[in-house]
């Protein structure tokens, strides 16, 4: 099992419930995170005055699959929430060891 | 020329009361922005109070109630509050210039709908000057200083035509120059702090008591009739627009509260002349109308973003029309058309849709203007980002 964490921009985050529930992935857990790329956040000019807006607000999405799902959900987030502009956020895969249902005492291991 | 004791004190409380009703429309507004534009939506109330008490009291005041100029505009003289002193006729001429400058705020501040979450600060300054000075100020005069519309008869006890149809037409037609938010349509723009809308809400609720009463500008049975109406008109407008928005899905707080605005804004031009039957009917009627205003914006794909021309800008021209049906003579001295006055609704008919003509296009002439020279909206990228750090360098959520 692969444990899949996308940081994406706020406005996308319907989309991409959307477009993954419509390709059967509906659990998932999300946070409002903020953060910054290699940029270092939006440098707005102002009549020269640099005004420096350091993290910018995102959400984070967390969803556990299966090792064989990992691509479609990559592909599904990745055409949802990509606008083409600096921000658009990344996507990271990990191992899960373990998963545990805590009402059905499902006990998974890999 | 003497002066009421019992009047100015009580026009002086509700003077109070008409300026707290400026910040309220922020709060009011401020709850249906997105996070990131609440502080710059609540500010753009107070800055619009803070530029028109100066416009006020050098230019506006007297383009408004100084002496008549073939109907359309006062004379200037009473430029910088010149000759506006402590006496007056029951209460003093200074404390009726103050009543009216919080009139003229509050209309600045519901504007502001129009432009929720991507005008540039500088530019709704200039703007806001050019727009109470060339429209707010003519209305005035044509309503309360001796104008056509005043010589002509046409009713407008509180502000009406005023202050709801001049604000809500025109901030349809500002919507329509500054263009809609990126994303509108596409993106949620769900308000996200609805109990800072309903707090606004109390407080204008409770202030249009002030607005419609002291409307009077005496301590009498008029401004009791025009409190009860008031109170009357607000209730059915929060029962008609949360009953239908019941029928669509779950009754919203942010339906019933803007149904009382819309009763509260329909009643208006009328609190001085109906009584409190007609209030139900104004109030609810106006509530329903506003609803349905609203589902025909979002219908049509319109970003006026937080429905001052559905509620102030319909309510108020449907007020305006009402108040020509629904006046008794035992109250405000004039017949409506159920009483056999047709002629008042011919007249109230003739006044607001020039009212709604000249607001619209004024305003839309102004903000093109704007738009032209110094351009009216914010950067991609600060609209991005939110106006909260992009205009005023604070934040909620950084």
């Amino acid at each position: 099992m692969k444990k899949i964490t996308a940081i994406i921009r706020p406005e996308k985050l319907e989309a991409v419930k959307e477009n993954l529930a419509e390709k059967g992935f509906n659990a998932m857990t999300i946070f409002n995170v903020k953060g910054r790329g290699e940029q270092k956040g939006i440098c707005l000019q102002f009549r020269g005055k640099r005004n420096v807006i350091d993290m910018i607000p995102k959400i984070q999405i967390d969803i556990v699959v299966k090792n064989d799902e990992v691509e479609t959900v990559i592909q599904t987030i990745q055409r949802s929430a990509r606008t083409g502009k600096i921000g658009d956020g990344k996507i990271f895969v990990s191992p899960v060891e373990i998963v545990v249902g805590i009402r059905t005492e499902e006990y998974i291991e890999e | 020329m003497v002066l009421e004791a019992g009047d100015t004190a009580f026009v002086l409380i509700c003077t109070a009361m008409v300026m707290l009703m400026t910040p309220a429309v922020g709060l009011f507004y401020g709850g249906m922005v997105r996070n990131k534009n609440i502080i710059s939506m609540i500010a753009l109330s107070f800055i619009s109070l803070a530029i028109v008490t100066i416009q006020w009291v050098t230019i506006g005041y007297t383009l408004s109630f100084g002496h008549d100029i073939g109907g359309l505009i006062g004379g200037l003289d009473y430029i910088g509050l010149k000759g506006v002193g402590m006496d007056g006729d029951g209460i003093p001429d200074m404390l009726f210039m103050a009543f009216q400058l919080v009139f003229a705020a509050i209309a600045l501040a519901i504007l502001t709908s129009g432009v929720a979450e991507r005008i540039k600060l500088s530019s709704f300054i200039v703007f806001g000057l050019l727009w109470t000075t060339l429209v707010y100020d003519p209305l005035a005069h044509w309503a309360w200083g001796g104008g056509w519309a005043e010589s002509m008869g046409a009713l407008d006890f509180a502000g009406g035509t005023v202050v709801h149809i001049s604000s809500g037409f025109g901030a349809l037609a500002l919507s329509l120059v500054i263009g809609k938010r990126i994303g509108f349509g596409k993106y949620s723009m769900e308000p996200e702090n609805i109990t800072t809308t309903l707090l606004g809400g109390a407080l204008l609720w409770f202030g249009w008591f002030a607005f419609n009463a002291g409307s009077a500008l005496a301590a009498n049975g008029l401004a009791a009739n025009a409190f009860v109406v008031t109170l009357i008109s607000a209730a059915s407008g929060a029962l008609t627009w949360m009953g239908a928005s019941w029928i669509k899905g779950k009754p919203s707080s942010l339906g019933m509260i803007s149904g009382a605005i819309a009763g509260l804004v329909g009643i208006t031009p009328a609190c001085g002349f109906v009584g409190p039957l007609a209030a139900i009917v104004i109030g609810g009627s106006a509530g329903l109308l506003c609803y349905g205003t609203l589902l025909f914006r979002i219908h049509k794909k319109l970003d006026e973003s937080l429905d001052a021309w559905a509620i102030h800008g319909v309510g108020g021209l449907f007020g305006a029309l009402a108040t020509g049906v629904f006046a008794v003579a035992a109250i405000g001295g004039v017949d409506g058309l159920i009483y056999g006055n047709v002629g008042q609704f011919i007249i109230q008919g003739i006044d607001a849709f020039v009212a709604v003509g000249y607001s619209f296009v004024m305003t839309y002439i102004l903000a093109k203007i704007i738009d032209k020279t110094i351009g009216l909206r914010v950067t991609e990228e600060e609209e991005y980002v939110g106006l909260d750090v992009a205009q005023h360098g604070e934040s909620m959520e950084l």
